[in-house]
């Protein structure tokens, strides 16, 4: 028995050191400037920018795809720290991809659910909570509006309501995103 | 040389992985809709499923069999198989990028192929030498990789045919799975004289 505990512990040890040498020796390049722009992106993935997602819309931007007015959620804000981070012109947003709203949670009215599962399996970011034929629920810390679970909901009972202004609704932003994506633009090569 | 040929013949038609032994049936479904990537998993797995065996084979008669350990193994060769998979991976991420291209998304799905691990197990309890591990291995995978494509190939003609509404998608797959493997046990003839 002990011998068996040994030669695992002993194997795992030892390939978790293999593995960890590989990750060292053979680090992967990687796209660093999609990596930064991803970082400026509002993480919404509401693929108003016609991509699935904020990363494939970063990465898009990086090949030339794609322009940096296509992200509704991130505003005019957004474009100027897009803008700012690739040294382009700022340009208005594309009507294309729709118009800057004010920030909305989604709220599911709870007496008309009827536990579906639909609207969670469109969500993006995994917020709404529930089980088949159960009530479900928004996690409003995690709702980032954008407004894709109101199409499959069958009994229209999903409706998004402005997020609550001053402290009731106050979420700790992510640590200087501008900067953040500054620095890491300043070290690409 | 026969030997090996008997073997790589055997693995590839006789006990077919996925028509007669009913191994690695998840990846054949859910990535056979259509040829292309079909043929990429395909041979993701030839490249892993040999080198698996041959690393399993190479535990089991070095570590597992001169310290008793026998009924380690199938621990033993998932740790085995899962750190192979991610080496490859980080390799053939930086050395191969035009290989991992064509390979990368299907190489970690493979780690959870029941093929790679019945693999690993059937070589044991078949006794072969490290020659036949590897000719067992890569066998199988060509076995699993001719299911596959044939596979994507009568589904993509499926997408096209009117199939019964309560047959569509994976009803109709798994009684055209049916079919084929019925049609793979005219090759168990084969082996006997």
């Amino acid at each position: 028995m002990a011998t068996a505990v040994w030669v695992l512990g002993l194997l795992g040890v030892a390939l978790g050191a293999l593995l960890g040498w590989v990750a060292v020796r053979f680090r992967r390049a990687g796209a660093p400037l999609a990596d930064a722009i991803d970082k400026v992106l509002p993480q919404t993935q509401c693929g108003q920018c016609g991509f699935p997602g904020c990363r494939p819309y970063a990465e898009a931007i990086a090949r030339g795809d794609a322009d940096i007015n296509q992200c509704p959620p991130g505003g005019e804000a957004g474009i100027r720290a897009l803008a700012e981070l690739l040294g382009r012109e700022p340009k208005p947003l594309s009507a294309d991809h729709g118009v800057e709203k004010p920030k909305v949670l989604a709220v599911i009215d709870e007496a008309e659910c009827i536990g579906c599962t639909k609207c969670i399996q469109a969500c993006p970011v995994d917020a709404i909570v529930g089980a088949p034929k159960r009530m479900h629920t928004v996690l409003d810390a995690e709702c980032t509006g954008c407004e894709l679970c109101i199409a499959p909901c069958p009994v229209d009972c999903i409706t998004m309501v402005p997020a609550r202004a001053g402290l009731a609704g106050w979420r700790p932003s992510r640590p200087l995103p501008r900067l953040t994506a500054l620095v890491d633009a300043a070290r690409l090569p | 040389m026969i030997d090996l040929l008997a073997i790589l013949l055997a693995a590839v038609f006789i006990n077919n992985f996925v028509l007669v032994k009913f191994l690695g049936l998840c990846p054949v479904m859910g990535v056979s809709k259509q040829i292309e990537p079909a043929i990429g998993l395909a041979l993701a797995t030839a490249f892993v499923l040999t080198l698996a065996a041959g690393l399993s084979h190479l535990v089991w008669t070095w570590l597992l069999l001169p310290l008793g350990l026998e009924w380690l193994r199938t621990l033993a060769f998932i740790l085995v198989i899962a750190a192979l998979v991610q080496v490859v991976e980080a390799v053939m991420r930086q050395r191969f990028p035009v290989l991992y291209q064509v390979l990368g998304i299907y190489l970690p799905l493979i780690t959870t192929n029941c093929a790679v691990l019945g693999v690993a197990l059937l070589n044991t309890q078949e006794d072969h030498d490290l020659a036949g591990a590897l000719v067992f291995g890569f066998g199988a995978a060509v076995g699993f990789g001719l299911v596959l494509v044939l596979f994507a190939g009568l589904r993509e003609r499926l997408e096209a045919g009117d199939v019964p509404g309560p047959f569509r998608g994976a009803p109709i797959g798994l009684i055209t799975a049916g079919l084929m493997a019925l049609a793979f046990m005219g090759f168990t003839g084969m082996g006997a004289r």
